[in-house]
């Protein structure tokens, strides 16, 4: 019997959820001190755990790939959540933008150890050049009254392949002043050592983020217009393609490195607690902060109605692609940071059918509920390996199968029993926003003498 | 009867020759209207007359097949809804439009949006100047609510209210907008008779604190007469009378639009 096993893996589950509690209550202290201090405790107390200390480890290599896995998956479901629980937008494309983030930092790292800064040079320009061309085109096209989304998104396309093909050429022009330094696999120059590969892990994961928002900012733009079924039906649509796009990528695409169907091997397994932890954390503050502000209320007000938003002054279309981009903005960190622990990406992972997971820890966490999906995330996951343990053990190579019996029908109750998600609108000390005590009012200005 | 008492003030909303088909039915045709600053103006009409849809078109959600909507001299038609918010124009709905799952209070706060005062910056890096505007904005939220005595429900989820609660909520979110023109789409619907008469001492109380041009769609003729200077009539998409609630009351045309052909008197 695994039965150990399994109240291990309940433990695991119970000591996680206390330590994002305990995480989220420490930083909604007042104190700025005592915030830092929290996140360094946090960061300290897994990184021990993960720490070899004669010959103990409380965190085996399973648990700290579960953990990695977790701290991805939270930044995607985040993502998804900004835009379906919070905006309102059904997207099922978020797995694509995954996709994109985990495969562009990948090429920029596996580039880069294999002596070629074309990677990091072209997504670098690109990032740079691609913002500043697409933010110049929205300041200019706010002088004109009207223009249709397809004229501009055209506008926008033109402008982001000139920025792309510009990239590519200072890419090209400038990579040989670089590659000296870069040396070769087998003897890595002084621009390889571990500290600069992990600066340009973190530079990597950047700009896979960057270059997802901007996809998703050419994607959104004309496909926002539609309804929200439409819409979703779309995103997934997007889906497939960037799947098929990496199933091909060595043949359609000038990518031979990603090795198309075969899958990319020989990433640079660059991920550590601490890179995890970072993105992991300034995904989650950027939202809590974007979600506590006036932003934040507006995408909420464009959820539930739109036309009374646009009454209030909010621009409903602006809205929603902001929403879209932050979010696969989030996607593509998340991605960027799975494929540096994973060091294999397969086009298999980046499956349409993969893609409902966030979504379906979106909703089992509940929609528009922070906490929710942070919690759901880190159940999800090591749930799901813990039973996979657990029945391997009992039935050999059929276990993967009745897992994707048992684990819907668990989906199945829990949403019978908790239609809103496991916690509902419930939200945890750092992610419930400021708070303040209205003072209570006299109503000094009665309007209403004639009512008596 | 276009020309009127305090002619010499400015003109806030100039709608000209507004005319709207859906397909080949003409909602509104040929629709002329003035507000002058301050004013209070009605707009009523039987059931389909067009009224909704002029209040559409003034606020950008339809666009007019032609005619031209000058608010304080500016052109709005063609320009996007939250853009002539912005400027100064302020709805209501008729079937309440609140944001249901949110409460009373983020409602409210909702519309201080485009007047925030504070950057995405400022809110992603939680600057000095957030917390500043943040409070402040919610201290005059606070103060809108009070106002329509709302203040103690603050939290409360606005689906929760009763009806004439939910009316007051859409009322101050309006407000909250900070408008110089505000279009009220039938307040009065669904409301008992001492709710209709704190209502009127309401709009009248929130014309002259907001200095508030006021422009009212309204089925309660209570209300209409009770409180606007000047009433516009639609029928079928057209204006069929203007005047002072005295000389509609008078009109033979406007009783035959409610009652139709061969009666007399208004009831």
């Amino acid at each position: 019997m695994e039965l150990g096993f399994l109240l291990g893996s309940l433990v695991k589950i119970i000591a996680i959820m206390a330590y994002l509690y305990g995480l989220m209550w420490v930083l909604a202290r007042p104190s700025i001190w005592i915030k830092i201090a929290g996140l360094i405790g946090a960061f300290a107390v897994v990184q021990l755990a993960l720490t070899d200390i004669n010959g103990f480890r409380l965190l085996n290599n399973f648990d700290n790939g579960l953990l990695f896995q977790a701290c991805a998956m939270t930044m995607v479901a985040l993502g998804l959540n900004l835009i379906y629980g919070f905006n309102g937008q059904f997207s099922l494309g978020q797995w694509g933008f995954y996709g994109i983030g985990a495969y562009a930092a990948a090429d920029i790292t596996y580039r880069w150890i294999n002596g070629d800064a074309r990677g990091l040079l072209v997504l670098g320009f690109g990032a740079l050049l691609g913002t500043l061309v697409l933010i110049g085109i929205n300041k200019w096209l706010q002088r004109f009254r009207g223009i249709p989304v397809l004229s501009s998104f055209t506008l926008y396309l033109i402008g982001a392949l000139i920025a792309g093909v510009t990239a590519v050429y200072l890419g090209n022009q400038l990579n040989p002043l670089i590659t000296p330094f870069l040396g070769t696999a087998g003897e890595p120059g002084p621009l390889n050592t571990p500290a600069a590969q992990q600066v340009i892990y973190f530079l990597s994961v950047i700009l896979a983020g960057i270059f997802a928002a901007q996809i998703s900012f050419l994607f959104g733009l004309p496909v926002l217009t539609l309804g929200s079924d439409y819409f979703g039906i779309a995103t997934l649509g997007f889906t497939i393609v960037v799947n098929t796009l990496m199933v091909n990528s060595d043949t359609i695409l000038p990518f031979p490195e990603m090795k198309g169907g075969r899958g990319m091997i020989g990433i640079p397994k660059l991920t550590t607690w601490f890179s995890a932890f970072f993105f992991m954390m300034l995904v989650i503050i950027i939202m809590r902060n974007l979600i506590h502000s006036s932003t934040g209320r507006s995408l909420v007000a464009v959820r539930e109605d739109e036309v009374a938003a646009k009454a209030m002054g909010i621009d409903v279309a602006g809205a929603k692609l902001f929403a879209f981009v932050v979010g696969s903005f989030f996607a593509g960190l998340g991605g960027a940071v799975y494929a540096h622990y994973i060091g294999f990406l397969s086009p298999g992972t980046f499956d349409f059918l993969a893609g409902f997971n966030p979504l379906i820890i979106v909703v089992f966490g509940g929609l528009g509920s922070m906490t929710g999906t942070i919690t759901a995330t880190f159940g999800w996951i090591f749930f799901l390996e813990g039973m996979l343990r657990v029945l391997l053990s009992q039935m050999g190579t059929e276990a993967p199968t009745w897992r994707f019996v048992l684990y819907p029908i668990t989906l199945l109750l829990l949403m019978l029993i908790r239609p809103q998600g496991l916690l509902g609108s419930v939200e945890w000390g750092f992610l419930k926003g400021p708070e303040f005590t209205p003072v209570p009012r006299s109503h000094p200005e009665p309007a209403h003498e004639s009512a008596a | 009867m276009e020309t009127k008492p305090n002619g010499n003030e400015p003109s806030v909303l100039e709608i000209r020759g507004l005319t709207k088909f859906f397909g080949g039915l003409a909602a509104v045709r040929n629709f002329d209207l003035t507000l002058k600053q301050g004013e209070l103006v009605g707009l009523i009409g039987p059931n389909g007359a067009g009224k909704t849809t002029v209040f559409n078109m003034i606020t950008g959600l339809y666009v007019p097949t032609s005619g031209e909507i000058y608010f304080n001299g500016t052109n709005i038609v063609g320009l996007e809804p939250h853009e002539i918010t912005r400027m100064g124009i302020a709805r209501t709905f008729q079937n309440i439009r609140l944001f249901p799952n949110l409460t009373v209070l983020d409602n409210v706060r909702i519309a201080y949006h485009p007047h925030c005062g504070y950057t995405l910056t400022d809110g992603l890096l939680r600057t000095p100047r957030f917390s500043v505007k943040e409070k402040e904005l919610t201290e005059q939220a606070l103060d809108f609510l009070s106002i329509f005595q709302l203040d103690r429900i603050y939290n409360e989820v606005a689906k929760n209210l009763p009806y004439g609660e939910q009316r007051r909520v859409e009322i101050a979110r309006a407000l909250a907008c900070n408008p110089k023109l505000l279009l009220l789409d039938e307040p009065a619907a669904g409301m008992n008779p001492r709710e209709i008469i704190e209502l009127m001492d309401l709009i009248h109380f929130i014309r002259e604190r907001f200095d508030l041009t006021i422009l009212l769609i309204e089925h309660q003729m209570r209300v209409v007469m009770g409180i606007c200077e000047w009433i516009t009539v639609m029928d079928f998409g057209q204006v069929i009378a203007r005047g002072t609630p005295k000389e509609i009351q008078e009109n033979p045309l406007v009783i035959e639009a409610y009652l139709g052909k061969g009666v007399t008197h208004a009831a």
